[in-house]
């Protein structure tokens, strides 16, 4: 490995263009087009500004926190990294292997059994055949799943899926692991060993981010915290001083960081 | 490589596909091509899966039923004997000629006519997947393809059944029919591309794309033959799914016809249509996650 993990954001704007019903048919095109209004239109389309002018550098050994509230662009941004949207202004750059954990069902499907899904999640990640046994023998021990293994996952239960869904999107190690919260659902006898997993990823990945409502999650884990409002940074900086200024306390109280 | 550091105390460390984006918006036209052709190339690494996935597509279709995806070579042999019939009283000509033609001609249509129609939800009915992983476009297409393909395998179970009841053997002309199959690979990835980037933006698409496949289906040689159609028949190579018919189903009847007329026709709109769809999926291609 030449050179270590990195991720670099430079002056990224992403926004949704609303197609809703109506502006997104071909007729109101065709339409708009001939009576001479589609350059109009295309200037007044209709856009969400989830991300507005987004500066970041990531390096080895940063683990960041992103926070803020419902609908502050945390996930779009999750997404940006993952080079899921692709910035329609600015620039994205990433080195090393990224997993990013936004859906905990991504590609699962519920007619196959767990084996068969653990084969399939192998082939999304394009796995090498070879692998695939190790990936089988990892996942059915951490989910637990037993002789349910075999039979399909629309008849588990509601915690045997997360279970499945979990231990599949943890068994791939990355260089940068993006984290969105979901995880954090579950009942707590799985949750402790969840937790025990996620901590084994998170050490062994070079750069972390992760997305969480949950304070005290982002105090244990995250030594950097960006907090985002409304698709803009309002503040980037050690996790004590931000955190502090996110949750309105002054700046020279101390909040405790543990681990 | 991007091997997960070792010392974990389960035995664990699968390995993450190595990803080195850089992505910008200010992008010019070679960098979007290379953007596209960076996705090809990475679907076509991802075969297994897109193979995977079309298989599913099948299995989970007839899931539950005892034929499984052999309903679709029931259905197809009713249809076409029923037609059969029907058609060889009205046209008044002899079943033997006219039934392996039926019968070849109804499933390649099928084929083309379901690929059409399929191509249109390529990337809406992988929304899920798109907006939680960055993964190969090409991967989607690749599945299309491939279900289709599958669902054709089943068919030509109809064409062989037919074939021997009136022992017909098309001999060389099985491998003269490679080519044209080859074709229809490369035109209907091209078409899941074009459709199932465009679809997505327009969702108004697909209800026009099947009714012109209604249309085409009823001025396309498939039901009649191109020799009823008397002095007209010199027009039928200006109609791009004749070409593109009849370069597969030619060799299969060694019916030579103008196949010199055909395959030109055939490459040139075959052309027309990947250069078409080149040109918009290299620059939709960042845009579609947006658009689903």
């Amino acid at each position: 490995m030449p050179h270590s993990a990195s991720i670099t954001v430079e002056n990224v704007s992403v926004q949704f263009p609303l197609y809703h019903g109506s502006s997104r048919s071909l007729k109101k095109m065709v339409v708009a087009a001939a009576s001479g209004r589609l350059a109009q239109d295309t200037q007044q389309r209709v856009v969400v500004r989830a991300l507005t002018d987004i500066n970041l550098q990531l390096g080895r050994g940063d683990r960041l926190g992103l926070v803020g509230s419902n609908g502050a662009g945390k996930t779009t941004l999750l997404r940006v990294l993952a080079g899921i949207y692709e910035p329609a202004m600015g620039r994205l750059k990433v080195h090393g292997s990224l997993n990013a954990l936004l859906d905990p069902n991504l590609g699962m499907n519920m007619e196959l059994t767990g084996r068969e899904n653990i084969l399939l999640r192998g082939l999304y990640n394009g796995l090498p055949k070879s692998a695939l046994p190790r990936l089988e023998d990892d996942v059915a021990e951490f989910a637990q799943l037993a002789d349910f293994l075999d039979l399909p996952v629309r008849i588990y239960s509601a915690g045997m899926v997360v279970r499945l869904g979990f231990a599949l999107a943890t068994a791939i190690r990355p260089r940068i692991l993006l984290m969105d919260e979901w995880f954090l659902a579950g009942d707590a006898a799985f949750l402790d060993k969840a937790r025990a997993r996620l901590e084994e990823m998170v050490r062994g990945a070079d750069i972390l981010v992760l997305s969480s409502h949950n304070i005290d999650i982002v105090k244990e884990w995250c030594s950097r915290v960006l907090w985002l409002d409304q698709g803009r940074i309002i503040a980037d900086g050690p996790a004590a001083d931000v955190l502090n200024q996110y949750l309105g306390l002054p700046a020279d109280e101390p909040v405790g960081v543990l681990g | 490589m991007g091997y997960a550091p070792g010392d974990m105390s389960t035995s664990i460390s699968t390995i993450a596909a190595t990803t080195d984006l850089d992505l910008k918006a200010e992008i010019t036209a070679i960098g979007r091509n290379r953007l596209a052709v960076d996705d090809l190339m990475r679907g076509a690494r991802l075969w297994r899966l897109a193979l995977a996935l079309g298989w599913l597509d099948i299995r989970l279709r007839y899931r539950g039923s005892m034929l499984g995806p052999f309903w679709l070579t029931i259905s197809t042999g009713v249809m076409v004997t029923a037609l059969g019939f029907l058609y060889s009283t009205l046209f008044k000509m002899d079943l033997r000629e006219y039934l392996p033609f039926l019968a070849l001609s109804q499933v390649l249509w099928g084929f083309l006519a379901a690929l059409v129609s399929e191509a249109c939800t390529t990337f809406t009915d992988a929304e899920s997947v798109i907006r939680s992983v960055r993964m190969p476009f090409f991967v989607f297409s690749a599945r299309t393809l491939i279900r289709n393909f599958i669902a054709l395998g089943h068919n030509i179970v109809v064409i062989v059944v037919v074939f021997a009841i009136f022992e017909i053997w098309p001999g060389w002309g099985l491998i003269q029919a490679i080519p044209g199959l080859l074709l229809w690979v490369i035109d209907s990835l091209a078409l899941t591309l074009l459709l199932g980037a465009f679809c997505a933006r327009f969702r108004d698409i697909q209800p026009i794309v099947n009714s012109v496949m209604q249309i085409a289906f009823f001025v396309t040689p498939v039901i009649w033959k191109p020799s009823q159609l008397g002095a007209g028949v010199d027009n039928l190579p200006f109609n791009p799914f004749y070409d593109l018919l009849e370069i597969v189903r030619g060799p299969l009847l060694n019916e030579p016809g103008s196949a010199a007329m055909t395959w030109a026709g055939a490459m040139i709109y075959s052309l027309a249509l990947c250069s078409i769809s080149w040109a918009f999926f290299a620059r939709a291609r960042g845009r579609i996650t947006f658009w689903i």
